[in-house]
């Protein structure tokens, strides 16, 4: 008994009509990597918050060692060796790593004697576990890999067992996951047990020893991952077999339709996120732009689509310039033909609060088909709105839902088929498939390559490396808002790592 | 010497006009840097001075005024805090749903019990802060240059005038120096970091929102028992959206907070000082424009001319347990 770390029992948990997490039972061994994959909203988040208390289970019991707890709070959690690096970092940005790894474990009312213990348990810490950062830095100077670093020095400051990493590696540039990879085994090999969340099926197979697959609320199976493949996972995750590649046939280019010449564009606190950048798209081509977020492709997607003024260069659409360093009207960029998907779907492409049919029109409601004199026409409206969701399988098939209720996927297919469906001579795409899950992500797939097999020249923006490799023709690689390389499709993910981490690129530049 | 004397006179005057603002400022302090926004610093020292005046003028105890003060501006900041933490209701709403009960229930009340046109009824001397004389200072009164400063400006205020400047550094060590202070102040820019550190949100709040109305409390005692010798309606004139410019303007930190307020009151001081009295090449000053420079220098801070001013990041954003 003595070598299971945690145990779940008959776990069940329901907000309101959501049955997130269907009487799940998970065993995990002391001194392992378990993964922990499934979809999004198949409930992993869920049942990992319930394991840091930060909900209670309806039903069922947790066992920790062997012994039976109750985790009414992250203190419980604490208590029972239980730490958490969450997705999005729970750190103070302007207190230093010391402040921030004793926060909520100081030992006395008065700081100085809490800092001063809590350097030298920092210090042991660094030193037996090889995690070096500077304890007197100011979190928001670090970078993110390093932050990271700060939140799993937390947990063992805390002295945590048991480690769970909720999706640890979507913020980072590929070597510095490979860095945390290294981590986690090293602190497998001292007796911790890591609990891994992801829906990376490669992550899975590259660290861990065991993994469970959950989906739609439950555990569906637990696999030694030595005896199990990328296929079968992805299988168990979906409950259909599902084409991780993506089939494409020879790009055939033509005529240049999209033409950006050194532009520039500085965000709102007037930082330079796009540096002088120029590239050019054409007719029946898909151009991927890689990148870890944050390096300007946000920026210069928001310039092209005419959301935010640029600082100055030229971008001809069809030969003709769109008026990037002035006022460019989004809408008139519409009627010109440039179809633009943005990147978050529910502050810029969507209002949740309207109901699917009308999110489908919007932005194209001053088109005469939906217009009935000044009046819109509800029924064309509606009709347009049963043939989208026909064709795009979008559910529940009803136009009259509101927006905020339909998945992830559901929600991403109503604006690709607002946006594609008018045949765009041009089509932006921003994340396309960022919280979406992976039957979606295979529908989404197949429709941008049939766009660009119908003469559509299509730019994808995407954080997932294995997406930008999947579907573009071309790659270019953002790094600090310029342009440090062009690809094949077939660059190993070596090379573009290192271009993205902004490594190689220095050294392109400089020759 | 006559222009030394005037100059003795204003910062005096200063000193007198700043402590309300010290207080308030450093109620706001508190209750900000612990993510939740108060507009309603006004309306709780407008109570805290009712309840100072009509309590005191019952009882005629200063101390019963002082306690009733802090009690009632306490209460307030209960209420706020109900509306902002547990409702998770909009922060400036509720701040200036109180400013306007308060504003309108304190004349109501004291019109009800004591039929002085919403007025408190005026207090005795023992009902009231007697001011604090240093020693000897009327023996050094004469000596030249250092008389007037210690027995002028640094002697003969409120016991509450030194209260006030002594919670300065006092603040600053709680904030800075304390396990309180650290998490208040964590609580502020990132909660998530605070709950998942195992700390209630909600109480470590409530605490701030409890600070905030005890320096209420002070500050409203001292106008009515100190200041002045009872409650008037609206005595506090926009003291408390003056001690919020002087936050934002001192940009959430204590030693900052002590310079603002001296600096608008310094200008209260001598928009008084220099009505009906025309300056030299200038000519008369509008008093109106006095009053309004410490708004226009707020404002302008805020565009970013003078550094810039980062409220606390999860400041006025209830918190939600994400998912």
């Amino acid at each position: 008994m003595s070598d299971i770390a945690i145990e779940l029992r008959g776990i069940d948990k329901s907000f309101g009509l959501v049955h997130a997490n269907k009487d799940i039972n998970l065993t995990v061994r002391k001194g392992t990597i378990h993964g922990i994959i499934g979809e999004n909203g198949a409930g992993k988040s869920t049942l990992m918050s319930i394991l840091y208390g930060f909900y209670q289970a309806d039903s069922g019991d947790i066992l920790v060692g062997g012994n039976k707890v109750t985790i009414k709070d992250p203190n419980a959690a604490i208590s029972s060796g239980i730490g958490m690096v969450h997705q999005h970092f729970m750190l103070v940005e302007n207190f230093t790593v010391l402040e921030n790894v004793m926060l909520g474990a100081e030992d006395s009312q008065i700081l100085n004697t809490s800092i001063s213990k809590a350097r030298v348990e920092l210090k042991r810490l660094e030193k037996e576990y090889a995690l070096e950062v500077n304890p007197d830095a100011l979190i928001e100077e670090l970078p993110v890999g390093l932050q990271q670093r700060v939140e799993i020095l937390k947990a063992l400051y805390r002295k945590a067992d048991i480690l769970i990493l909720d999706e640890p590696t979507g913020v980072l540039t590929p070597p510095e996951a490979d860095h945390l990879f290294r981590i986690l085994g090293q602190l497998k090999d001292q007796g911790k047990t890591i609990i891994f969340i992801t829906h990376k099926l490669r992550e899975i197979m590259a660290i861990t020893d065991e993994v469970s697959v959950m989906r739609r609320g439950e555990m569906v199976a637990t696999r030694k991952t030595k005896d199990t493949s990328v296929e079968e996972l992805a299988e168990l995750m979906v409950g259909r077999r599902v084409l991780l590649r993506v089939d494409k046939g020879e790009a055939n280019p033509g005529a240049v339709k999209l033409a950006v010449e050194n532009l520039t564009v500085r965000d709102s606190r007037g930082v330079t996120m796009v540096d002088n950048v120029s590239f050019n798209l054409r007719a029946g081509e898909i151009v991927g732009i890689a990148g870890v977020a944050g390096n300007g492709q946000s920026e210069l997607l928001e310039a092209i689509s005419g959301i935010r003024r640029a600082v100055s260069g030229t971008v001809l659409l069809n030969g003709k310039p769109i008026d990037v360093t002035g006022h460019a009207d989004p809408g008139d960029l519409r009627n010109r033909g440039l179809a633009h998907v943005p990147e978050d779907r529910h502050h810029v492409g969507l209002v949740l609060k309207f109901d699917e049919a009308e999110n489908g029109i919007l932005g194209y409601h001053n088109d005469k088909r939906y217009l009935n004199g000044v009046f819109l026409d509800t029924k064309a409206i509606q009709v347009d709105a049963e043939e989208k969701i026909k064709k795009y399988d979008i559910r529940p098939p009803n136009p009259r839902l509101k927006t905020a209720n339909f998945s992830g996927g559901n929600q991403q297919k109503i604006v690709l088929a607002r946006e594609m469906e008018r045949g765009p001579d041009v089509l932006i795409i921003g994340q396309p498939t960022r919280g979406v899950d992976v039957g979606a992500i295979e529908f989404i797939h197949k429709r941008i390559i049939e766009m660009r097999d119908q003469g559509k020249a299509v730019l994808l923006v995407s954080v997932e490396l294995d997406e930008i490799r999947a579907l573009s023709d071309r790659i270019i690689v953002m790094f600090a808002g310029r342009v440090v390389g062009e690809r094949d499709p077939d660059a190993t993910e070596g090379e573009l790592g290192l271009l993205m981490a902004g490594v190689e690129g220095r050294k392109e530049a400089a020759e | 010497m006559e222009f030394f004397h005037t100059i003795v006179a204003i910062l005096e005057s200063t000193i007198r006009v700043s402590v309300p603002l010290i207080f308030a400022a450093l109620a706001g302090l508190f209750t900000e840097r612990a993510g939740v926004f108060d507009i309603g610093l006004e309306g709780k020292m407008l109570g805290a001075a009712f309840a100072a005046g009509a309590v005191a003028a019952v009882t005629g105890s200063v101390l019963m005024g002082l306690l009733a003060a802090i009690l009632i501006s306490v209460l307030l900041s209960l209420v706020h805090g109900y509306a902002s933490i547990t409702q998770r209701g909009s922060q400036i709403v509720s701040g200036v749903a109180i400013n306007f009960i308060v504003a309108g229930s304190t004349v109501i009340l004291g019109e009800a019990w004591f039929r002085q046109g919403g007025r408190t009824p005026a207090l005795d001397a023992d009902a009231r802060f007697q001011t604090v004389t240093f020693p000897f200072a009327d023996a050094v009164k004469d000596v030249p240059i250092f008389g007037p400063i210690y027995s002028n400006l640094l002697s003969g205020h409120f016991i509450l005038t030194y209260v006030a400047f002594l919670l300065v550094p006092f603040s600053w060590w709680v904030l800075y120096r304390t396990r309180f202070g650290l998490r208040l102040r964590a609580v502020g820019e990132n909660p998530g970091a605070v709950d998942t550190a195992g700390i209630s949100v909600i109480w470590l709040r409530y605490r701030a929102v409890i600070c905030c109305g005890i320096l209420c409390g002070f500050a409203g005692a001292y106008l009515s028992l100190a200041m002045s010798a009872g409650f008037v309606k609206g005595m506090t004139a926009g003291k408390g959206y003056i001690a919020l410019a002087a936050l934002i303007f001192a940009k959430w930190r204590p030693f900052n907070i002590m310079m603002a307020c001296l600096l608008f009151g310094f200008l209260d001081a001598l928009a008084i000082r220099l009505q009906g009295n025309p300056l030299p090449f200038i000519g008369q000053v509008p008093v109106q424009l006095m009053q309004a420079l410490p708004y226009i220098l707020t404002v302008i801070l805020l565009a970013g001319f003078i550094g810039k001013a980062v409220p606390p990041k999860a400041g006025g954003v209830p918190y939600v347990k994400e998912r």
